[in-house]
This record gives structure tokens, C-alpha cells and sequence, in this order.
């Protein structure tokens, strides 16, 4: 469980959070969807110590955000941070084996060159295992990263946006693949989203924010409506149900 | 790669025998620790150029941008002239190499610590900035020298003026022994922490979720970066283009990302290009054309084509 308990955040007079104390539940997909500028992308960096805390505290299971050893946080907790343009000439094998850094330091034994081959498997990447990342399409090296991250087999894992810049087709298939990492490696990822549709469809919980502050929590179905969506998105969007799917109309 | 690795170490030995061994004309007992020293230091300049390079590149994460480009040494150059300014020329003049340079040392490496520490952080992930920043610094440092210079007395210039520009054939040997152990000791710091090097290289945030802290290794690298750049400044002058050019070849010719391939080879390659060009140099064209002038109009284009391209990142 991922406990977060009074934490705000600002930069220079702006303040990006308020106060915010919630909890995360053990297993499954939950989203942080709200508007630009909510505090979600901020908060996942608090989480993942990609910025220092100035107020609150972080606990991941027992290991206390800004207090624990890095590199022991490392093998129970990882992110995929906004994917930057700049790709380093490195081929998959390679990346997905930096994966296995927080247990061996840069010195792979045979048991990581096992987790890779398994991560590699995993995401398709056989294929490409071989290949460097500079000729790969988009979804290929964003499915690449991932696997990297699957490599350090943390428990908790943490996605910032991963469906900027992919088409419909490699967007799918990389939340199939987390919900799979979720049903049989009992993995608990942490994702933000822009679309509250993707949300509502593969989320098991939902944390809605704005202005820095969670507005409401629960699961999609409970909690997508148009209510929601007025409160959270200040516009007045219908929502319909379709397969059980709350679904909110452009 | 490694069978690559040795074919430059090959390649180097045997420009090392066309220096100590070309044409001697004098006494070997005079030959020998004459040509001996300077071939030292000419390995010496070669990989602390390439390292500090490297590791610069590493921590900027672009392909483009070296210590020199960015004006670490002519931040080196600046140190001097202002201790000549204030001090007088005749007690840096008198006083021992050894401790001119250890002096010179600190003062870039908490300068660059303050400039270049503060600045990365504000400009990181924009090439374009980067590039401009490290321009105006660069010539920042180069008029504040040159202001300085003229400011002082024409005899207390000379001190200055003969550490101003890049020299092969006039080496600092008394520098050698102690800029010898010092940058030993900074390379070797650089090769234990290559695998961390790796991490970094990936970008800032996934070296922190590899726990990988960011921050402690990039103030590392600027101090070890310091340090290299000091010797070879001291040693051989300033080197526009050297580490760029080497580095470039480097990626050509050993393809990885490793740090651990790309320090031996980048070290060696600017090695050979050292020693091979100055043997050229000096056995064949009769010191006509400073080696200096080849290798930066060479890393130039380098530079250029790297721009051009847009693969600087």
C-alpha cells in the first residue's frame, strides 16, 4: 500500500499540491486523472523521489519516501517516467537490462540474463532484441521501456502519461499488458492518465484531483458520471454506459 | 568489440615507436627520456580529454557539447591570468609549477562547480540553449582573459601568454610526475563509477527509479571533469575540438553506450591521434603545421556535420 499523508508541494509561490493525504491500494491499475495542472504528474514524482518532498510524508509498504536507502526502494518500486525525445543508442536487450541494475549493480549474473530473456518474451520483443531503440516506432520502444521496468520486478510500478503519442492499436495493447502485469504477477501500478475513458475502462480505482487537492476516489464504475465530470472538468459532458463501461461523451 | 579494443592498442603502440624511433639523430640517452616525456604526456592529454568529454556529454546527455566547447579551459586560462593579475606576474612566474597548478585546479573545479552546476540544471534537455550558453561562456572567458592581459604588464604577460595556446612541441614535463598521479588517480574514480555512468546516461529520472540518485553523481563527474581538464589544459594548452572529434570516432568505431567500452577506446583513439599526429608532425612535415590547427579543423567539421545532422542528442 502506498500511504500518503499530508502532503503539499509548491514551486516558487505556486502551489501545485494541497494537502493531499490518500491511500493506494495493494494490487491492480489505479489512475490519477483530472485536468493539466491538477497536481497528478507531481504527485506521482513525489511518490517515485523524482522530486524532493517538502511537506508530508510517503510510506511504500514500510520503506518511508525520502528516509529509506535508494537502492533498496529501487527493487520494491519503479517508474516510467514521460517518455523524453532523446533515445540513446542502445539496443532493447540492453535497456530491458538496465532493468535488472537495482540487484546487480551493472555486474549481470545469470538469474538477471534469465529476467531479462523473460521480460523480453513477455512484451514480444524477441524480434527486435537485438535492434537499437532510434529505429524502433513509438509503441515498440515505449513496449521496450516497459519491459525494462517488468525486468526490475518492483511491486509497485508507476507510468506517468504512457499513452502520449501512441495510436489507438499500441495504446490498447499496452493497457491489456498492464492489466495482465496486475492479474498474474500481482503487480500494483500507479498510472496517470489523460483520458478519463481509458481510466474508466482499465482502472480498478480512480483518484480524481484538481487544484492540487483529490476531489473523490473509488472505483470507475461507481464514480464516472457526469457529476464527476461538471466537478472535476468544469464541463458539462454526457456520460453513457456501454458494457458496463462509464463512458464520457466529447 | 574487444578484439576492436586491442587493434587500437596495437595501433597505438605503434605510433609510440614511430615517435621515440623516427629519425634519431642524437645520443639515445638524450633521445629517449626527451622524446620519452613528452610521449607521456601526450597519452596523458589524450585521456583526460577523452574522459572529461565523455563524462560531460554523459551528464548533459547530448552528443555534441564538450568541456571545451562549454569553455572549462578557457575558464582554466582565466584562473591564471587573474592570479598573475592580482598576485604579479614574478610569484606565479617563480613560484613551483606544481603549485601554480594544484592552485589553478582547485579554483576551476569550484568555479565550475558554481557555473556549470548551477546552469546544467537550469538549461538541461534544451540542446539549443546548451549550445548558446556554453558559446557565450566560452567567449565570456576568452575576453575577460584577454582584458586581464592587457591590463597587466607587458613582461608579467608573457607568463600568461605562453599557457594560451595549445602546444605539443613545448610540454610542461615538470607538470608530468604530480599531473601523472592526479589524473590517475580521477580516471581511475571514472572507471569505477562506469557502470553508474551507464545508468545516468539513461536520463535523470530513470536513473533515480533504478536508485541511481542523480544529483551526487553529476556533482562527481563535474569535479572529476575539473580535475582532467586542469591537466591537460596545464600540460598542452587548450583543445577546442580534440574531445569531440575522439569521441565521435570512438562511437564509430566501438559502438555502445557502455562506459566501459567507450573510456578505453576513446582514451585510446585520442591517444593515437596525439602521438600519430605529432610524430607526422614533427618527423615528416618538419614542424610546418602545428598539430593543433589539423586536429581542430578536423573537429570542426565534426562539430558541424554533428549540428547540421541534428544528432546531438
Amino acid at each position: 500500500m502506498i500511504s500518503i499523508q499530508g502532503v503539499s508541494h509548491a514551486i516558487g509561490d505556486k502551489r501545485i499540491l494541497n494537502d493531499v493525504t490518500t491511500q493506494i491500494a495493494q494490487g491492480g491499475i489505479t489512475a490519477l486523472i483530472g485536468p493539466n495542472g491538477a497536481g497528478k504528474s507531481t504527485l506521482l514524482s513525489l511518490i517515485a523521489r523524482l522530486e524532493p518532498l517538502q511537506t508530508g510524508r510517503i510510506h511504500v509498504d514500510a520503506l518511508e519516501i525520502g528516509a529509506c536507502s535508494d537502492q533498496v526502494l529501487a527493487q520494491h518500486l519503479s517508474i516510467l517516467p514521460q517518455m523524453a525525445d532523446h533515445t540513446p543508442r542502445l539496443t532493447v536487450k540492453e535497456l530491458v537490462g538496465f532493468g535488472r541494475y537495482p540487484y546487480n549493480r551493472g555486474r549481470p549474473t545469470a538469474q538477471d540474463d534469465a529476467k531479462v530473456a523473460q521480460a523480453l518474451g513477455m512484451f514480444g520483443l524477441n524480434l527486435f532484441a537485438d535492434r537499437t531503440l532510434d529505429t524502433l516506432s513509438g509503441g515498440q520502444k515505449q513496449r521496450a521501456h516497459i519491459a525494462m521496468i517488468f525486468a526490475q520486478d518492483t511491486d509497485y510500478v508507476l507510468l506517468d502519461e504512457p499513452l502520449n503519442n501512441l495510436d489507438i492499436a499500441a495504446g490498447r495493447s499496452l493497457m491489456k499488458t498492464l492489466q495482465r502485469m496486475c492479474e498474474d504477477h500481482r503487480k500494483t501500478i500507479v498510472i496517470v492518465l489523460h483520458d478519463i475513458n481509458v481510466a474508466s475502462r482499465y482502472a480498478d480505482q480512480i483518484i480524481a484531483m484538481r487544484d492540487g487537492s483529490v476531489i473523490t476516489q473509488g472505483r470507475p464504475a461507481e464514480i464516472v458520471d457526469s457529476a464527476l465530470v461538471q466537478d472535476v472538468f468544469e464541463t458539462d459532458a454526457p456520460v453513457v454506459t456501454v458494457e458496463g463501461t462509464n463512458l464520457v461523451l466529447m | 568489440m574487444n578484439r576492436r579494443l586491442w587493434g587500437l592498442f596495437a595501433l597505438l603502440l605503434l605510433s609510440c615507436a614511430f615517435y621515440m624511433l623516427w629519425g634519431v639523430r642524437a645520443p639515445w640517452s638524450f633521445v629517449l627520456p626527451f622524446r620519452g616525456a613528452k610521449l607521456g604526456a601526450l597519452i596523458l592529454v589524450g585521456c583526460t580529454v577523452s574522459t572529461a568529454s565523455l563524462l560531460f556529454q554523459t551528464i548533459t546527455q547530448n552528443r555534441i557539447l564538450t568541456p571545451s566547447i562549454m569553455g572549462f579551459d578557457a575558464l582554466y586560462l582565466l584562473l591564471l591570468s587573474g592570479a598573475v593579475f592580482w598576485l604579479g606576474g614574478m610569484t606565479v612566474a617563480g613560484a613551483p609549477p606544481q603549485i601554480v597548478f594544484l592552485v589553478t585546479a582547485s579554483a576551476l573545479i569550484i568555479a565550475s562547480l558554481l557555473l556549470f552546476g548551477t546552469l546544467m540544471r537550469s538549461v538541461r534537455g534544451d540542446l539549443l540553449r546548451m549550445v548558446l550558453t556554453g558559446i557565450i561562456f566560452g567567449a565570456l572567458f576568452r575576453s575577460l582573459t584577454s582584458f586581464l592581459e592587457r591590463m597587466i604588464d607587458p613582461n608579467e604577460f608573457a607568463v600568461v601568454q605562453a599557457a594560451s595556446f595549445a602546444r605539443f612541441t613545448q610540454i610542461e614535463t615538470d607538470l608530468l610526475a604530480l599531473s601523472a598521479g592526479v589524473s590517475g588517480l580521477a580516471l581511475l574514480r571514472c572507471w569505477v563509477i562506469r557502470h553508474r555512468l551507464d545508468v545516468l546516461a539513461l536520463g535523470r529520472d530513470t536513473a533515480m527509479s533504478l536508485g541511481e540518485p542523480p544529483r551526487r553523481l553529476e556533482l562527481e563527474s563535474l569535479i572529476l571533469i575539473a580535475i582532467l581538464v586542469s591537466v591537460s589544459t596545464a600540460l598542452v594548452g587548450p583543445l577546442a575540438f580534440l574531445g569531440l572529434l575522439v569521441l565521435s570516432l570512438a562511437r564509430l568505431i566501438t559502438p555502445s553506450e557502455k562506459h566501459a567500452i567507450l573510456i578505453p577506446s576513446a582514451g585510446l583513439i585520442a591517444a593515437i591521434t596525439l602521438v600519430g599526429g605529432q610524430a607526422v608532425m614533427e618527423h615528416v612535415m618538419a614542424l610546418s603545421t602545428p598539430l593543433v590547427v589539423v586536429i581542430d579543423l578536423l573537429g570542426g567539421a565534426v562539430f558541424l556535420a554533428l549540428l547540421l545532422k541534428g544528432s546531438g542528442r
